[in-house]
């Protein structure tokens, strides 16, 4: 019975990850590759790693609906009602595809691997409880870190906001003296604008000069 | 008379194997696609494999030893860090470019 499960979870797995790369439907492909996941998570807790199958499906069940949201966001064609090839250098990915494939099964077939399985009756979540609260806690602690500064890191990187205010307002910089013109370099449109008197986006943005002007021009 | 518990197909081999194929797909689909989001699935593809072939070698080879099972752990933070930043990547790239496939990207001017 076990055989017979490890084989399709194992057919699932392989299988839903090539029709990751063969489906139109970009969620399609999405939901593909999380079978492939739980496939994978099912094989770890046959082989008794439980904590890790089980890990395995919560977390890959949840990065999957983000990454569809992603594929409604980004692909062109997220539903798949066109047929669409999004693809470059094929013949090169296949052939490394299968080279790949080939070369580690060589290897794998013409390795003496050892045999040690698992003692019977042994509690490996208990066993991993122990080791995670206690010689390897640090090790624990680190990868926590590491998402916490991975959770910045992207929260920086996909943020709007530049260093003079959010990107998509097409900010300034503040001027060297009080309501004088931008500092640094500026692009070409934000200069075409500063040259037309009264442009709306520093008049907006820089109330302080709007003052100006209006005593400027004797208002 | 000794009766013997018949062996079972799930060896090391074939979990090796199983993760061997993963991987091949998973370099493939790297490889091929264009659009950022279909790259980042096949490199978890590639990782999934990976997982799998670590989890296979703690189960057969060190007979238990939970140290294994936190290697398996770090793969998955490695997904999971992989994943995030990458889409916090993309939004870089989309916001600065309006660019959503690698071609779009083949310069680092701008």
């Amino acid at each position: 019975m076990k055989d017979i499960i490890f084989y399709v979870l194992s057919a699932l797995a392989i299988w839903g990850g090539w029709r990751v790369f063969r489906a139109d439907s970009m969620i399609r492909a999405t939901f593909a590759l999380m079978m492939s996941f739980i496939a994978v998570g099912g094989i770890a807790m046959l082989m008794s790693a439980d904590y890790i199958g089980i890990a395995t499906v919560f977390m890959m069940a949840v990065e999957m609906m983000v990454m569809g949201l992603f594929m409604v966001m980004f692909m062109m064609n997220p539903a798949g009602l066109n047929p669409m090839q999004m693809v470059h250098q094929y013949r090169f990915s296949l052939g490394a595809g299968i080279a790949a494939f080939s070369g580690l099964t060589a290897a794998i077939l013409a390795t003496p691997l050892p045999d040690n399985p698992l003692p019977p009756g042994g509690d490996t979540l208990r066993d991993l409880g122990f080791e995670l609260l206690g010689n390897s806690m640090l090790i624990f602690e680190t990868a926590g870190v590491t998402l916490l500064a991975t959770m910045v890191g992207a929260v920086v990187l996909s943020s709007g906001s530049g260093r003079f205010g959010s990107a998509g307002d097409g900010s300034l910089p503040p001027g060297l003296t009080a309501g004088g013109r931008p500092a640094g370099r500026l692009v070409d449109a934000v200069k075409g604008q500063e040259d037309t008197p009264g442009n709306g986006m520093t008049m907006e943005k820089k109330p302080a000069v709007r003052a100006d002007d209006h005593h400027g021009t004797g208002h | 008379m000794i009766i013997t518990e018949r062996a079972t197909d799930m060896t090391l081999t074939a979990i090796l194997i199983v993760s061997a194929a993963l991987f091949g797909i998973g370099l493939f689909g790297t490889l091929s696609q264009k659009s950022f989001v279909m790259l980042m699935m096949g490199l978890e593809l590639m990782l999934n494999g990976t997982l799998l072939a670590t989890v296979g070698f703690w189960a057969y080879t060190v007979g238990g030893l939970p140290k294994g099972q936190l290697l398996a752990i770090l793969i998955m933070a490695v997904m999971a860090v992989e994943l995030s930043i990458g889409f916090a990547l993309v939004v870089a790239v989309y916001r600065k470019r309006q660019a959503d496939i690698i071609e779009s990207i083949t310069t680092l001017k701008n």
